[in-house]
């Protein structure tokens, strides 16, 4: 009946409202759960979420090695042209040429973060770091080259 | 009825006032006396306006950083309280601009309307016992009357600023206005129906033994939450703050408003959210009353040991916090839907209510 439905219809409103006004009164009374971070206060106790992202940067381990394979997977991923991948031939022991990278540029004043460079990368080679204070007085300072000088690719990366 | 005394009445408000008055009337002739009388009235009540800006844009901004989990204002004085002062010094050295293309006596004329119209409504308010501007008869008349002249003063800065978002943002808030009124107005009426009576007075002593939230079973109780709802409408606020409309209007009818200019139609909002919840509690909770339960004696006479004052501005600080927490959780209506629930809703409900809630008074089935 229509009047069922109306009164249906205004006491589910009043509900879902006041659904809300339950989860922001939770909040209001819970400081607890604030996350506002006092950045230059707290600098040394910073406690950033999970997954912040303030860089891609290229991790080597002990060795100096890294994942990288060259592919350009990543540069083709960017909507920026940030990355840009500059290979090499390496002749392997056995005499055989190798494509290998010989830089990755990253310009991080063209990042915007987006994390689709690391989501292309077939073979994990990049992440995103957390580290955010970037502020430089040469801008020239911003063009970063992943690879350490005479990294090598890890073994068994193909 | 009951006589109910004022335990702290060396300190009572009305106590104050009266000696003033005497005194005036002893020292000077009783014209010079009333024009004192209303000189001290006006410093007051511009004195009360600065304390209210300052302190409810604080606490909108405090309350809205808490249900948002951030932390809000907090490096301008302890805690941050000092805040809103040095956001109203901000306003005052910034330069007030005239658009060109503007009609210049009408956008510098809108603010000042919107204040005065803020100020002639503080008119029959009870603040405290016996504490009040002008004890009128027809109060509630009075109120509903003069808070619909704040449209006109929205209509003229949309139109005086010669800009779309303006006139847009002044044409909604006009249809918004008008249609809340009526619903407002038929929840204000439901009281005033039980009491008999305009007067303020009266009404605030009608609930000695009890206030009418109370008192008046679920209809007065949806009148209560139709009156809230009609009120958040008509002082354009979240949800209801199509005028302004941030995200489609840039600001809505202030748009082109800057400095002073913008502080008055600023200030001139949180004035009327404070007048409306005063209105509120003084109909629904009972204004400066004391929470009493019918006839317990003892129970009531406690009550009656926290001053007045302070119970008529907790109860409208609690509804002025009700009215934030509205505006922090609920996200904005479009017009249709704002119209909608206004003459689809709110209006048949409040109409049937109005019966419900005369026939209540008629056969006498409130305490
Ligand atoms: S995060 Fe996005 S913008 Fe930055 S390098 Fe990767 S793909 Fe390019
Ligand atoms: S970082 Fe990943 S995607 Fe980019 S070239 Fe190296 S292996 Fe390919």
């Amino acid at each position: 009946m229509f009047i069922v439905k109306y009164i249906k219809e205004v006491w589910s409103a009043i509900k879902s409202l006041l659904i809300g006004m339950r989860r922001t009164g939770y909040y209001f009374t819970h400081h607890k759960e604030i996350i506002t971070q006092q950045y230059p206060d707290n600098r040394d106790t910073l406690n950033l979420p999970e997954r912040f992202k303030g860089e891609v940067v290229m991790p080597h381990d002990e060795k100096n090695e890294h994942r990288c394979t060259g592919c350009t997977a990543c540069e083709l991923a960017c909507p920026n042209g940030t990355i840009k991948v500059i290979t090499k031939f390496d002749i392997s022991p056995e005499g055989k040429k190798k494509k290998a990278i010989d830089k990755l540029v990253y310009h991080l004043e063209l990042c915007t973060m987006c994390n689709l460079c690391v989501i292309a990368c077939p073979s994990d080679a990049i992440v995103m770091a957390q580290t955010f204070e970037h502020s430089v007085f040469d801008r020239s300072k911003l063009t970063k080259i992943l690879n350490n000088p005479g990294s090598k690719i890890m073994d068994g990366v193909e | 009825m009951f006589e109910v005394y004022d335990l702290s009445f060396m300190w009572s408000l009305s106590n104050i006032t009266q000696t003033i008055n005497s005194w005036l009337n002893q020292t000077f002739s009783p014209t010079w006396a009333l024009i004192f009388e209303m000189v001290i009235v006006g410093i007051c009540v511009i004195s009360l306006f600065a304390i209210l800006g300052l302190v409810l844009v604080l606490m909108e901004r405090k309350v809205s950083a808490w249900m948002q989990i951030r932390l809000g204002p907090n490096r301008v004085g302890p805690k941050g309280m000092l805040q809103s002062f040095a956001d109203t010094l901000k306003l005052l050295v910034k330069e007030g601009l005239t658009p060109n293309g503007a009609d210049k006596f009408l956008f510098n004329l809108a603010p000042f309307i919107a204040m005065i119209v803020a100020m002639l409504l503080m008119a029959p308010i009870a603040f405290a016992r016996d504490f009040k501007m002008w004890d009128m008869n027809i109060g509630v008349l009075y109120v509903t009357a003069v808070s619909s002249i704040s449209v006109i003063s929205i209509l003229m800065a949309g139109w005086a600023s010669n800009n779309k978002y303006s006139l847009m943002g002044a044409m909604r808030s006009g249809a918004q206005i008008v249609s809340y009124e009526l619903s407002a107005g038929l929840a204000i009426l439901s009281i005033v129906v039980l009491t008999g009576s305009l007067n303020l007075n009266d009404i605030i002593q009608s609930q000695a033994n009890g206030w009418w939230i109370f008192k008046g079973h679920i209809p007065v109780l949806i009148s209560f939450v139709i009156f809230i709802i009609a009120v958040t409408a008509e002082t354009n606020r979240a949800p209801f703050d199509l005028a302004e409309a941030e995200s489609e209007l840039t600001a809505g009818f202030h748009t082109e408003y800057s400095g002073m200019k913008f502080a008055l139609f600023f200030l001139a909002e949180y004035v009327n959210v404070f007048i409306v919840c005063a209105i509120g509690a003084t109909l629904f909770l009972g204004g400066w009353m004391p929470f009493h339960i019918g006839n317990w004696q003892g129970f009531n006479h406690i009550m009656d040991y926290i001053p007045s004052s302070i119970w008529f501005f907790g109860k409208t600080f609690f509804l002025i916090f009700l009215i934030m927490w509205f505006r922090w959780t609920f996200p904005r209506l479009r017009i249709d839907q704002l119209l909608n629930l206004e003459w689809k809703y709110l209006l048949p409900i409040s109409m049937f209510n109005i019966i419900l809630v005369t026939a209540m008074a008629i056969l006498g089935w409130h305490f």
